[in-house]
C-alpha cells in the first residue's frame, strides 16, 4: 500500500519547490501558497482510500503505440533565423542571450 | 434580422444563395463586436483583415464566416496570449493546425477569445486580461476555460467558435452561457499549435448554437495530424450523415443525479426530465447509480476523479510551462499568474523524487479504474447523460480564496475528460428569472461521436430554449 500520510506544506517546503520549479516568490508568499498546497492536498489523499492492487496505471488513452515518422526535414515547418528570433527579448547578431550559468574563472 | 445571429448552416445557405453578402454578414459581426467588447471583454485581440482576403473564403464550403477562436490555438501573425502576461506580446510564427484546417475550409479567425490564464480554471477569472461577463446575465461569469469563446457565440459575436477542453473548458463554459459545445474524443482533433496544458488530456472542439453547427466544424478539423503523434488515424465520416436518425431503441443511463451534491437540485431535475424526453422519444432511459466502490452496472463516484484529475493536470502543466523561460517566448517566470504558479509549483512537487510513485502513479491507476468503469457501462448503455455543471452559472468574484475552485465546478466532466471520451453539452432548461441555463453532457464511448451528435440533435429539436 502507498503512504497515506498527509504530506504537510511548511514555508520552506515551497520555498525549496520553488526553486525547484523556478518560480520566483515572495517569502509572503510561501505561507499563503503552502495553506492553498494543504487544502488542496487534503482533496488528493483521498486517493488513498482506493484499492489499487494490482490495478495497471494509465500511461495513455488512445491505444496508439510507437508512432513513428520519417527522419526527414519538413520544408514546410523552417524558421528562418529572424522568425525564430521574433519573440526573443533579449537577442545580439543573431542569437538568443541567456542568463550566464557558470561562475567567472 | 442583425446577420450575425445566424447559425452557421443559416448563414453558410444565406451567403451561397446570395441572400446575403460577406460585407452585409462583416458588418453586423463588427458592430455587434463594437457594442458589446468592451463590455463584456471577450475578445482579446480582433483580426483586421481586409474584406477583399475574407472574400477569398467564399468560394470553399464555411463561405468565410466569421470564427471565434480561444486565445491559446496559435494564429500565424496574430497576437496569441493564452490570457497570460508571459505572452502579452507573442506572435506565432505559425497557425495551430485546427486554424490551417479551419482557412481551407473557408473559415476566417475574426478574433481570439478570452480564457482562464493558461486554461487553467473554469471562470475566466483567472485570465491576466480580466474575467468574461456572461452575455445570458452580464452580472455572471461564463465559465470556463474557454470562457470568452461560449460568450461570444452567445452574445452573437461570431457564427461559430473553437475552444478547448482538458476537463470540463468546452461544455462548462457552454453550460454557463446556454450554448453547444462538443468535446471530442481524446486523439480525434490536433492538438499542434496549441499551448499545452494537459498533454494527455488537452482536446480541441467547436462551440456553436446549434448541435448541426458543431458537427459541421468537427467535419473539419478532425482527422491525423503529421504533427500530432496522438491523433487517430480513425476513417473520418461525416458527423452529419444520420443527424435526423433519433434515439429509438438507444440505450441511454442518467448518471449524478442521485450524488449527494446534486440532490434535490434544479440541474438534477432538469437531467430527470431531460430522460423523460428521451424516454418519449423512443429510448429506454434508466438511472445508473453512484458508487463510491467501483462495482458493475454503477457509475464511480466522481470526487475521485477531481483527486486524480489534480494530480495528472498539475504534474503535466509543470513540466509543459517549462519552456516559457523568457528567452525564447516574450516574457520570463515572474509574469506568471498565482494560478499558473500555484499549478506549476504543486506538479513538481508531484513528480518529485520520493513523491511521484506516491501520487502520481497512484492517480494514474485510479485513472484506470475510471476508464473500466465507462468500459463496463458502454456494455450496456450507447449514452450516458448528466448535468454538465452542479448548477448555474455563479456571480463575479466566485473564484476569489479558492483554489480548488475549478476541479469543483468541473467534478461531472473530469471523470469522463481523464478517461478521453467524448462528450457535447447540450442547453437543457433556461431559469426565466436570471436568464441562466442548465445544460445537459451526453457521453459517448471513444470515436463515437456521431451518436451523441444524433441525441444532441434529437434533444435540441424536442426541447426548444
Amino acid at each position: 500500500m502507498p503512504a497515506t500520510k498527509t504530506k504537510k506544506f511548511t514555508s520552506e517546503d515551497v520555498h525549496k519547490i520553488a526553486k525547484l520549479a523556478n518560480i520566483p516568490i515572495t517569502t509572503r508568499e510561501e505561507a499563503s501558497l503552502a495553506e492553498g498546497f494543504n487544502t488542496t492536498m487534503k482533496v488528493v489523499d483521498t486517493l488513498f482510500s482506493i484499492d489499487v492492487k494490482g490495478v495497471v496505471p494509465t500511461s495513455q488513452v488512445t491505444g496508439l503505440e510507437n508512432v513513428f515518422r520519417e527522419d526527414e526535414i519538413d520544408g514546410e515547418r523552417q524558421f528562418t533565423q529572424d522568425q525564430a528570433l521574433a519573440n526573443a527579448p533579449r537577442k545580439h547578431n543573431g542569437y538568443f542571450v541567456v542568463d550566464q550559468i557558470l561562475e567567472d574563472d | 434580422m442583425k446577420l450575425n445571429t445566424l447559425t452557421l448552416k443559416e448563414a453558410i445557405e444565406k451567403l451561397q444563395h446570395k441572400e446575403i453578402s460577406l460585407p452585409e454578414l462583416y458588418r453586423d459581426v463588427n458592430d455587434a463586436i463594437a457594442d458589446n467588447n468592451s463590455k463584456l471583454n471577450i475578445y482579446l485581440t480582433l483580426d483586421n483583415t481586409a474584406l477583399a482576403e475574407v472574400e477569398k473564403q467564399f468560394s470553399k464550403p464555411l463561405a468565410g464566416v466569421p470564427i471565434a477562436v480561444k486565445d491559446n490555438f496559435l494564429t500565424k501573425g496574430m497576437r496569441t496570449t493564452a490570457s497570460s502576461n508571459v505572452l502579452k506580446d507573442f506572435i506565432p510564427p505559425f497557425d495551430a493546425t485546427v486554424v490551417t484546417r479551419l482557412k481551407q475550409a473557408g473559415g476566417v479567425v475574426v478574433g481570439k477569445t478570452n480564457m482562464d490564464a493558461w486554461a487553467h480554471g473554469s471562470s475566466t477569472e483567472t485570465s491576466a486580461f480580466g474575467p468574461t461577463k456572461n452575455p445570458r446575465n452580464p452580472e455572471y461569469l461564463p465559465g470556463g476555460s474557454s470562457g470568452g469563446s461560449a460568450a461570444a457565440v452567445a452574445a452573437d459575436l461570431c457564427i461559430v467558435a473553437i475552444g478547448s477542453e482538458t476537463a470540463g473548458s468546452i461544455r462548462q463554459p457552454s453550460s454557463w452561457c446556454g450554448v453547444v459545445g462538443l468535446k471530442p474524443t481524446y486523439g480525434r482533433v490536433s492538438r499542434a499549435g496549441v499551448v499545452a496544458m494537459a498533454s494527455s488530456t488537452d482536446s480541441p472542439g467547436p462551440i456553436g448554437k446549434t448541435v448541426e453547427d458543431c458537427a459541421t466544424v468537427l467535419n473539419f478539423i478532425v482527422g491525423k495530424d503529421k504533427y500530432d503523434a496522438t491523433t487517430s488515424e480513425i476513417p473520418i465520416l461525416d458527423f452529419r450523415r444520420n443527424l435526423k436518425r433519433g434515439v429509438k431503441g438507444l440505450r441511454i443511463g442518467i448518471c449524478y443525479t442521485d450524488h449527494e451534491k446534486l440532490k434535490g437540485s434544479d440541474a438534477a431535475k432538469a437531467v430527470t426530465e431531460a430522460g423523460k424526453v428521451f424516454e418519449r422519444l423512443g429510448a429506454s432511459v434508466d438511472l445508473v447509480p453512484v458508487s463510491e466502490k467501483l462495482q458493475k452496472g454503477h457509475i464511480f463516484d466522481p470526487n475521485f476523479a477531481i483527486a486524480v484529475y489534480t494530480v495528472v493536470q498539475r504534474s503535466e502543466v509543470s513540466s509543459n510551462l517549462a519552456r516559457y523561460d523568457g528567452i525564447r517566448y516574450d516574457q520570463g517566470r515572474s509574469f506568471f499568474g498565482d494560478e499558473a504558479k500555484r499549478r506549476i509549483m504543486l506538479g513538481t512537487f508531484t513528480l518529485s523524487k520520493g513523491y511521484a510513485e506516491q501520487y502520481y502513479v497512484t492517480a494514474q491507476k485510479v485513472r484506470s479504474l475510471y476508464i473500466q468503469n465507462y468500459q463496463e457501462l458502454f456494455g450496456a448503455y450507447d449514452l450516458l447523460i448528466a448535468p454538465t455543471s452542479p448548477g448555474y452559472a455563479q456571480k463575479l468574484g466566485a473564484t476569489k480564496d479558492n483554489p480548488m475552485y475549478g476541479e469543483l465546478e468541473d467534478i461531472l466532466l473530469e471523470p469522463s475528460s481523464i478517461s478521453g471520451l467524448p462528450g457535447i453539452n447540450v442547453p437543457c432548461y433556461r431559469d426565466p428569472k436570471t436568464n441562466l441555463y442548465i445544460g445537459l453532457n451526453i457521453m459517448a464511448n471513444y470515436w463515437q461521436e456521431e451518436s451523441m451528435i444524433v441525441a444532441a440533435y434529437a434533444f435540441e429539436q424536442e426541447v426548444k430554449l
